[in-house]
């Protein structure tokens, strides 16, 4: 789980690469798709409650990922989300 | 907040961004030049785009050769699709919504780490696609069929350009401008209090026979099917594992917990192969549907109040996994085998209306029969939910809303093609009610070739091969189109993968998606329906409110259950089949939602003052409410007794007092009994649906009516806010949005108002 938001692929485009450059490129996108799919299934929820704990400076420790997981399908619980036919 | 404000020359208010940081939203001005400039390469790609679709649609509707090759389907729908998004949504995005990218969304000004949590554009994306489809756009194509594939492709493809994407996508825009508020607040407000009761009452109603029809998809689909009923069961299992793996094992890998649960899934469709072999596991897992009914019953109850940690949260994540991983794979696997399609454009059941899997006419019957994949109404209470709270940017809102519901119907498109591509004689011995063939591959065969379907000559070992082949006792009348979209992908997927050994595998595995998919929405809608309960009747009792009150939810969960558990075991049984009877109402339900949904978002526009281009809600509602209106007055008035309920009931109650034992499938006093009882319900359901929608749809009408003649209407928006943050709007960067996140990377970290994490 690195803290590093996978930034969307900014490389110049157009220029011919060289092999290792190419390579370096695949792993980037290869690493994009892995960070979004997780995304999909929401396993960087955690991530980014402690990215909006730190950013808002809110007083006192953050949940522990374990409390924070807890915390979430306790809120699920009480605030149930439809899933369409 | 709200202010009154004139009309169409409301100026949004001048939001002061904060000089520090550099530009949260593309300059309009360099966006819009950006847009209007077309480059040789832009003009050539558009070009091709149009001609290809162009090709494919004259393929598929103008020549109509003997067969027809599945990939056409593919290029039309997708060609189609991206002139539509890249036109017609911009259209209305320029016209009609005008979002504002400096205004912050409620993922931003409400931030909390947890509900509220701007949401990269991709992942979102990915998120709103997993909660809106499910089985709905794979079944309700399949039953189309029998009309032939030109009706129900057109109306998958042109149906979702202009109504059920932009039902989304304005309900989505709509919902986030309100700070993530549901369509039943929406509605009150815009329509006050009596159109907004009456969609909170529809809104229950059409909710519990949602649920109710989805799990008789299931029963049909694992009736009769030790194979079936071991590997779904085993679902259970492998979803209290998951549950107690995050739990208490290693919280938060939910990749890593779905993993394990796809592959125990896999060893379960494998198990199931093997225990359906042996005597003890046929004898202990053959189930009447009856039975199978009851089981979901009690399981549907069981389900809703256990915590969600346990069962649901972890099924929700396998469900996802399986989704995307099945939808993807199928989509490639179409593309690879490009099966030949014999079946005519349009089939004499579109005209005579006695289709033997859903009776009646094209109009208005298919556009009631496919509902998910072209409109459904069931969006908008995802797109009015967690979506808009987790929305970064306004205009993502047309990628995720507009492009999410494009995605939905490409997937309608693939049931579609997979239902096509097995043999019209198998299609109709599947579909067609158990009154109809006796169940038997004799009375199937009969029945069938019977139907006088020219080029349809079905042989009894047909039947029984591919019943073997798929490793089922019988494939004869499996309705509820499960087993025949899990029949199509089988066979389109073994061309692939396995080859004609591995039928059996993938046909349990497309069942296995799909129950997985519908016993998530039954527990989901149970909850959700569940709170609107607990929330109309604490308007009574106040005590009922209290959602943590265990003994309020739980009767208030049993009251649910009870009311889609006894429209299930109605529907199974139904001496006159079940589905061909219980699916219109389905269609019908789900479109007198959309219905409600874009009767809202018209009053919205009309009180923004938008009367130019308000037609864009205007046009799918008055669609909409002609098509559901006329279905239902033909389900409550018809004199036929197929499509008309109360003829119906007439019908066997008279037979009834003529003193018959026996009248048409009806074998018994008991199973005529049965139709009476049914038909009064039913017809009851239609009545009750279409009176609530019509009492919505006139209040929309009387509160545009009512903003035309003041030049708009009540503000009902929250006060914009000052966005601190960029992110670009659509799937591919321009290069403005490049360069304004160039400017953003470098800003220094600890100023920068660093967009979330997730």
């Amino acid at each position: 789980m690195g803290r590093r938001r996978t930034g969307e692929a900014t490389g110049e485009v157009g220029a011919l690469m060289t092999v290792p450059q190419v390579l370096h490129r695949a792993c980037d996108t290869a690493r994009e798709l892995v960070w979004i799919f997780k995304g999909v299934m929401g396993e960087n929820a955690y991530q980014a409650y402690l990215d909006h704990h730190e950013r808002s400076h809110a007083d006192g420790r953050p949940m522990n990922e374990r409390e924070f997981w807890r915390d979430r399908t306790d809120r699920q619980e009480a605030n149930p989300e439809g899933r369409c036919c | 907040m709200s202010k009154q404000q004139g009309g169409s020359h409301r100026q949004d208010p001048v939001l002061a961004t904060d000089p520090a940081l550099p530009p949260v939203a593309v300059d309009p001005q360099r966006a819009e030049a950006e847009e209007r400039h077309w480059t040789p390469m832009k003009i050539v790609l558009w070009i091709a785009i149009a001609l290809l679709g162009g090709v494919a649609w004259t393929i598929l509707a103008v020549v109509r050769g003997e067969t027809v090759n599945a990939i056409w389907f593919v290029f039309a729908a997708v060609c189609t699709y991206l002139i539509a998004y890249r036109f017609y949504s911009k259209f209305i995005e320029r016209n009609l919504l005008k979002p504002d990218d400096r205004r912050a969304t409620p993922a931003e000004y409400r931030a909390d780490g947890k509900d509220y949590a701007a949401t990269d554009r991709r992942v979102l994306f990915g998120h709103h696609f997993a909660a809106i489809a499910g089985a709905g756009p794979l079944v309700g194509p399949v039953l189309a069929a029998q009309m032939g594939y030109l009706p129900g492709t057109v109306w998958i493809i042109v149906g979702v350009i202009f109504a059920g994407a932009v039902q989304d996508y304005l309900v989505l825009f709509f919902s986030m401008r309100r700070g993530g508020r549901s369509l039943g607040q929406m509605a009150r407000e815009e329509l006050g209090v009596i159109g907004g009761t009456a969609a909170l009452i529809a809104t229950l109603t059409i909710m519990i026979i949602i649920v109710a029809i989805l799990a008789l998809v299931v029963v049909n689909a694992l009736g009769e099917s030790p194979w079936g009923v071991f590997s779904v069961s085993m679902t259970i299992p492998i979803a209290l594992f998951m549950g107690v793996y995050l739990r208490y094992l290693r919280p938060g890998r939910v990749t890593e917990v779905s993993l394990i649960g796809f592959v125990l899934l896999l060893l379960a469709i494998i198990g199931g192969g093997w225990i359906a072999d042996t005597a003890w596991g046929t004898e202990l897992f053959t189930l009447d549907r009856t039975t199978i009914a009851w089981g979901i019953i009690i399981y549907g109850f069981i389900a809703a109040i256990l915590p969600v940690w346990l069962l649901l949260a972890p099924r929700d994540y396998l469900s996802t996994f399986m989704k995307i991983g099945t939808i993807g794979m199928l989509a490639v696997a179409i593309v690879i085998t490009r099966p030949e399609i014999n079946v005519p454009a349009v089939t004499e059941f579109a005209s005579t209306g006695t289709g033997p899997v859903v009776p009646g006419t094209l109009f208005p019957f298919l556009f009631v029969t496919i509902a998910c994949g072209a409109l459904s109404g069931f969006h908008a209470l995802i797109a009015s939910g967690t979506t808009p709270k987790m929305l970064e940017k306004e205009r993502q809102s047309r990628f995720i809303g507009y492009g999410g519901m494009l995605m939905e119907s490409f997937v309608a498109i693939m049931a579609l093609v997979a239902a096509l591509s097995i043999d019209r004689g198998i299609y109709f011995a599947m579909n067609s009610s158990g009154a109809a063939t006796g169940g038997t591959i004799e009375g199937a065969v009969a029945f069938v070739n019977g139907l006088g379907l020219t080029g349809v000559d079905l042989a009894p070992d047909t039947l029984s091969t591919l019943a073997s082949n798929v490793g089922e006792e019988s494939i004869v009348s499996r309705t509820g189109g499960a087993p025949t979209l899990a029949v199509g992908i089988a066979q389109i997927m073994q061309g692939v993968f396995g080859g004609a050994g591995m039928m059996a595998f993938w046909y349990h595995f497309a069942i296995m998606f799909e129950a997985l998919f519908i016993l998530t929405a039954v527990d989901a809608g149970t909850r959700v329906a569940r709170f609107m309960l607990q929330d109309s009747i604490g308007n009574f009792v106040p005590r009922f409110r209290d959602t943590s009150w265990r003994i309020g939810a739980w009767i208030c969960t049993a009251i649910m259950v009870a009311g889609w558990g006894a429209i299930l075991i109605m529907g199974v049984t139904d001496p006159l089949g079940g589905i061909n009877t219980l699916f219109p109402l389905f269609g019908i339900a789900n479109q007198l939602l959309a219905a409600i949904a874009l009767a809202v978002c018209m009053a919205i526009c009309a009180k923004r003052g938008l009367f130019r281009v308000l037609w864009i809600p205007a046009l799918p509602l008055a669609f909409a409410a002609v098509v559901t209106i006329t279905a239902s007055f033909l389900k409550i008035f018809s004199p036929v007794p197929a499509i008309g309920y109360w003829a119906q009931n007439a019908a066997f109650r008279d037979a009834l007092d003529a003193g018959e034992q026996s009248f048409g499938t009806a074998q018994s006093v008991e199973a005529m009994e049965a139709v009476v009882r049914n038909t009064v319900i039913q017809g009851t359901l239609s009545i009750v649906f279409v009176v609530l929608s019509i009492i919505v749809i006139a209040s929309a009408i009387i509160a545009t009516i009512k903003a035309y003649r003041n030049g708009g209407g009540t503000e009902t928006e929250d006060a914009p806010v000052a966005s601190r943050i960029f992110a670009p709007s659509g799937l591919v960067t321009t290069p403005a949005e490049k360069e304004l996140q160039q400017q953003w990377a470098a800003v220094e970290p600890a100023r920068r108002p660093a967009r979330s994490g997730h």
